[in-house]
């Protein structure tokens, strides 16, 4: 039993401080990284700690200083580069995709890029079009990617400390709406490993799949489908690249219904991909047809009069599922 | 200069043209299947700068890379069995012509996104200057490379910091089959360009290797004394087509003409007149260079040749680290 209780926030800001405390090769960059705000409080007196060589703002070069990060990892360092919006490290899809995703296996495994890059998806506020987007589907379409996206307090230490260790590029999301809840969080140097989901409720009438804050809107739709005796299985994936389905698998062998919730847009999106795995491994399992439950395919409105419209509230997450299971 | 210098230089040119030219000979049997650049006409701006290099000065280069790659002193037997898709090859074969790489002499590696490894070049100096390390590194890119923005976001990166960072830029006044003067404005040059951003810059003849030479120097020495990067951009011309073996004047982007007065200005045939004329050199030391550097070549022809390709197994292998 954990009793500490930290932020989500907080739990980020732990796992840069340990990584930095335990490894001298490693450092952190990004815009607004040792300003006042500190990226949400998640980078907030690491200068002060760590120093100016280790802890450092940049300039407005997304691309480059991928690059910089990238090249810096060819020579032995382990960088985190951290984007308050995932719409400014679209301006780096070069370096993330052609170079540090391919850069161990077209060279014959001679360099490794151990890179972690913290991108935050905003919401709310009329965070609109540029400033909402969660496109982990586009990550982890790339192969040479992994790509990290935790729900809660405990995981994202875990899983933060876990990426930055890792010697290969991690792309870390961090959903704004994550940063301010709390649970329960170890002190200290702990991992959770890439790649294995979490169960984070039991059922036998329905699988929910889901990531990042789309687990937390799965857990409200479970608590409705339980207030008329539907009993769902909730899944967190925590990690998209890499992922070991068997969970999911064994799950939906159980309840034959299988729901996926995602924050990204419908179409091309991971709910598809998952919805497309289970089908294709444990067809005969299912007694209905899968369901994604993802943004339409709109560019994010500012105003709250449409933004309300557009995010699927937790009833919706639900209401196909009881549809289908009734 | 001390004769030896001179002679390593024109060796270096040698080897370079030689290497080229046995690759330009072998492509067409269809066994090197990979999109392959040649720098012939090229050789003295990577035999004057990597002259001046010490084994822990990293150097990253592009797609037109070759010559940069055997400058640096990369081993020949994995160049070659690189291009034939071989295991032994510097990158097992998963990179061909355009990804090579040779760790244990620095040379980084090379990509053929233009632009794409100036900021990891920048990268490899700024992580040695982390690691308190004196390695100085030098980007090979060309004209167009200078068009993107990464190229200035990296410039300007290298500067606040003062990286130990030699930007060399070789103009052959093309882009593929598309000239300089409708990419880029014809009253400033490409180092004046780059002098905006507050570092040391100069424009060179490309084809003088000792001249070459000489910028090479003087920009070490404010690097290595002063800190700071530095950019030299060196004038010079590709014979061959953008990508491939053959000649490409029937494409008409270029006239006879022109290619005609580049030719007169070949880097190697312009050097060993300088050393003839010293008595450097004459025919049959000449003739025993050459034969040496073919040595070398059979060598590394015959060993990428004998290995194997890979096995299936290697496809997932490198996934990653």
């Amino acid at each position: 039993m954990i009793n500490r209780q930290l932020k989500f926030a907080e739990a980020i800001h732990e796992a840069i401080d340990i990584c930095l405390d335990r490894d001298r090769s490693t450092y952190l960059m990004g815009l607004g990284v040792p300003d006042p705000i500190g990226v949400f409080g998640t980078t907030k007196g690491l200068q002060e700690k760590h120093g100016k060589k280790r802890v450092f703002d940049m300039p407005v070069a997304e691309n480059a200083m991928t690059g910089v990060a990238l090249g810096s990892c060819l020579v032995g360092m382990r960088p985190i580069m951290t984007h308050m919006r995932l719409e400014f490290a679209m301006t780096a899809m070069d370096q993330i995709c052609n170079q540090a995703a391919k850069w161990h296996y077209m060279f014959g495994g001679q360099s490794k890029v151990p890179l972690t890059i913290r991108m935050l998806i905003g919401r709310g506020w009329g965070q609109g079009p540029q400033h909402s987007q969660s496109l982990h589907a586009w990550f982890a379409h790339i192969p040479g990617l992994k790509v990290v996206m935790p729900s809660t307090p405990y995981d994202a230490k875990g899983l933060l400390i876990a990426s930055i260790e890792d010697d290969n590029p991690v792309v870390f999301f961090e959903h704004r709406w994550l940063h301010n809840i709390h649970g329960p969080v170890p002190e200290g140097h702990y991992t959770v490993p890439l790649g294995e989901p979490r169960i984070v409720t039991e059922g036998g009438d329905v699988t929910i799949v889901a990531a990042s804050y789309a687990t937390l809107e799965a857990i409200k739709a479970g608590r409705e489908l339980e207030r008329e005796g539907i009993k769902a299985e909730i899944i967190d994936l925590r990690t998209l690249v890499p992922r070991n389905d068997a969970a999911i698998l064994a799950s939906v062998r159980k309840t034959g219904r299988l729901v996926v919730v995602d924050q990204g847009t419908l179409t091309g999106g991971f709910a598809g991909e998952i919805v497309a795995r289970v089908t294709e491994e444990a067809f005969g399992a299912l007694k209905a047809a899968p369901i994604r439950v993802a943004l339409p395919d709109i560019p994010t409105p500012t105003t709250r009069a449409l933004s309300n419209y557009y995010y699927p509230p937790p009833a919706i997450s639900s209401r196909p599922c009881t549809g289908r299971s009734g | 200069m001390p004769q030896e210098s001179r002679l390593a230089l024109y060796r270096s040119m040698l080897k370079i043209r030689r290497v080229e030219e046995r690759i330009q000979a072998l492509y067409p049997e269809g066994d090197m299947r990979c999109p392959t650049h040649f720098s012939i006409g090229q050789e003295a701006v990577a035999a004057g700068v990597c002259k001046n290099l010490r084994l822990e000065d990293h150097v990253i280069s592009a797609h037109r890379s070759h010559a940069h790659y055997i400058g640096k002193g990369g081993n020949l037997r994995a160049m070659f069995a690189e291009l034939y898709g071989k295991v032994d090859g510097c990158a097992s074969g998963k990179g061909g012509s355009m990804h090579l790489i040779d760790l244990s002499v620095n040379f980084l590696g090379c990509v053929p996104i233009v632009g794409s490894t100036i900021p990891i070049g920048v990268g490899a100096a700024f992580g040695a200057m982390l690691q308190d390390r004196a390695a100085i590194t030098v980007i090979f890119f060309g004209d167009a490379a200078t068009e993107t923005g990464v190229f200035h976001e990296s410039v300007n990166f290298a500067a606040v910091h003062r990286l130990p960072v030699l930007f060399v830029c070789e103009n052959n006044l093309y882009s593929v089959n598309t000239p300089l003067d409708v990419r880029q404005p014809g009253n400033r040059t490409i180092a004046e360009l780059a002098r905006g951003h507050g570092i040391e810059t100069s424009q060179h003849d490309g084809q003088l290797v000792e001249t070459v030479d000489a910028a090479v120097v003087d920009a070490l020495a404010h690097i290595r004394n002063e800190g700071g990067p530095a950019l030299l951009e060196f004038i010079t011309y590709r014979w061959l087509e953008h990508c491939g073996p053959l000649g490409d004047l029937h494409l008409g982007y270029r006239t006879q003409a022109e290619f005609d007065s580049w030719a007169t200005r070949c880097p190697l045939r312009l050097y060993r007149k300088v050393l003839e004329d010293n008595g450097l050199i004459d025919d049959a030391a000449h003739a025993a260079m050459d034969t040496k550097v073919a040595e070398e070549i059979d060598d590394a022809v015959a060993f990428a040749r004998a290995s194997p390709f890979p096995e299936r197994s290697e496809l997932s292998r490198h996934m990653f680290a």
